[in-house]
């Protein structure tokens, strides 16, 4: 069954169109890579998923729902969808655990005791378990993008959207936090993901996606896609990333 | 002719009680309101903030003393008659609640956007965002200046003595006029004002440097 269903997504921000009719269908259990130069819309159009950004044409199905301008309705979605950020953004007045149990607790209602366990297995699952009562501040970058993480994997979201997650991130950082993630595809997690690191999304995307200028430019099995890329474009930009 | 002496003192000492109260009416007063202030103007309805900001311009922009002649004088426009308490407390709250707003508005302002953004994406409702998320942040961002405000309203309610309220500015004249040695009578005034706003004035430099050192952590 599709998790994501997304038709002829289309957004401007004042006079710039950036998403020119995107349309993109994620089956359960795969893992799509968004790539492109930075402008060409591909990290809005992640943000559109989860109703960070509004859309202006098109129609939106993230896990059995339909995208609302309803508040009440946009957080229903939200419920199932989670969404990493490239500056972590972690509450800066929490501990990594009460970082995690927050949602869990103020939005599904799950008892404090229930909710602490949860964490604590979520952190497990970053490799932090023993860091539930650290402060974001007190923990690597690496480390916060892992807590990060966790929160998210807490809400149990049936897709999760990771936008330039390591972008922030000193290379040797980088590893730990993209080993999550593959660790995360291997158990059979939904996931989009917006990155510029090539080599993984190589070997983990199931199917990856060439942004360019507002349009999907051109898509494609992983494996094929980087082999044997079809458009000039596309071929040159990934010249240009391997450098 | 009495002299100025211990009982002199004591009866400035006495009215400092009455400095103290209207200092938490305003501060308690000027508060609540403050926070309602602050939370209308980030609100969304553009009608409530103009009228937020309406409110805020037109206190901030009135010298207090002017603001405390009209609280005194305006009921008796009425037929009212209002004590002295009375208007002071309600210049004294009018006149906080603009500047406490402001200070808590820019603290609320001051919470980067992504957190409310990843709250948000979290499913967290406005409310609840503002009641885990931002206000704990901003709370601790705004602490130097609001302990810093409370020192400004203790000097304040000194401007009450000008409508014939008694407290120890008030003392310290009618002390200075019964003896003739205004010098000891506004010394001592001065003495208390400072042992009370110096411990004040040392808590918001702890704060800030607090605030420096931690960020936004407990």
């Amino acid at each position: 069954m599709s998790v994501v269903v997304a038709k002829n997504i289309r957004k401007s921000f004042g006079a710039l169109q950036v998403l020119k009719g995107v349309s993109l269908t994620v089956e359960g259990g795969e893992v799509v890579a968004l790539i492109g130069r930075s402008g060409s819309g591909k990290s809005t159009f992640l943000r559109c998923l989860n109703g960070l950004e509004s859309i202006d044409d098109g129609e939106i199905e993230v896990a059995g729902h339909r995208m609302s301008r309803k508040p009440a309705e946009l957080r229903q979605l939200r419920r199932d969808v989670g969404i990493v950020f490239q500056s972590y953004n972690l509450f800066p007045h929490l501990t990594a655990g009460e970082n995690i149990m927050l949602a869990p607790v103020q939005v599904k209602g799950l008892p404090r005791q229930a909710a602490r366990e949860e964490a604590r297995r979520c952190l497990s699952l970053v490799g932090l378990g023993d860091r539930f009562d650290a402060y974001p501040d007190m923990l690597s970058g690496g480390q916060q993008q892992r807590v990060a993480i966790a929160r998210s994997l807490a809400m149990q979201p049936k897709v999760l959207l990771f936008d330039e997650v390591t972008s922030a991130l000193d290379p040797e950082l980088t590893g730990e936090v993209l080993a999550v993630i593959e660790n995360l595809a291997r158990g059979g997690m939904t996931m989009i993901l917006v990155t510029h690191e090539m080599g993984f999304a190589r070997r983990v995307a199931n199917k990856t996606i060439f942004m360019k200028d507002g349009i999907i430019h051109e898509e494609g099995p992983s494996a094929e896609f980087f082999s044997a890329p079809k458009t000039p474009e596309l071929q040159a930009f990934l010249r240009s990333e391997v450098g | 002719m009495r002299t100025f002496g211990t009982p002199e003192f004591l009866f400035i000492v006495y009215a400092l009680r009455w400095t103290l109260t209207l200092t938490v009416i305003a501060f308690v007063g000027g508060g609540l309101m403050g926070i309602l202030l602050a939370l209308l103007r980030i609100a969304r309805s553009r009608a409530l903030r103009g009228l937020t900001t309406f409110y805020m311009q037109l206190v901030q922009g009135l010298p207090l003393l002017v603001l405390l002649f009209l609280c005194y004088y305006a009921p008796s426009l009425f037929g009212v008659e209002i004590a002295a308490l009375t208007a002071a407390a309600i210049a004294l709250t009018v006149n906080s609640s603009a500047f406490l707003g402001a200070i808590w508005e820019s603290a609320l302002r001051a919470i980067p956007r992504a957190q409310w953004e990843s709250a948000d994406a979290l499913a967290l409702t406005p409310w609840k965002t503002l009641r885990f998320v931002i206000a704990p942040q901003a709370i601790r961002l705004a602490m130097p200046s609001t302990v810093g405000f409370l020192v400004q309203i203790i000097k304040q309610t000194s401007l009450a003595s000008i409508i014939g309220f008694i407290e120890i500015t008030r003392a310290g004249q009618l002390v200075s006029n019964a003896t003739f040695e205004p010098l000891k009578a506004f010394l001592s005034v001065a003495a208390l004002y400072f042992a009370v706003c110096f411990p004040l004035t040392q808590l918001s430099l702890w704060l800030e440097r607090r605030t420096a050192r931690r960020g936004a952590r407990t």
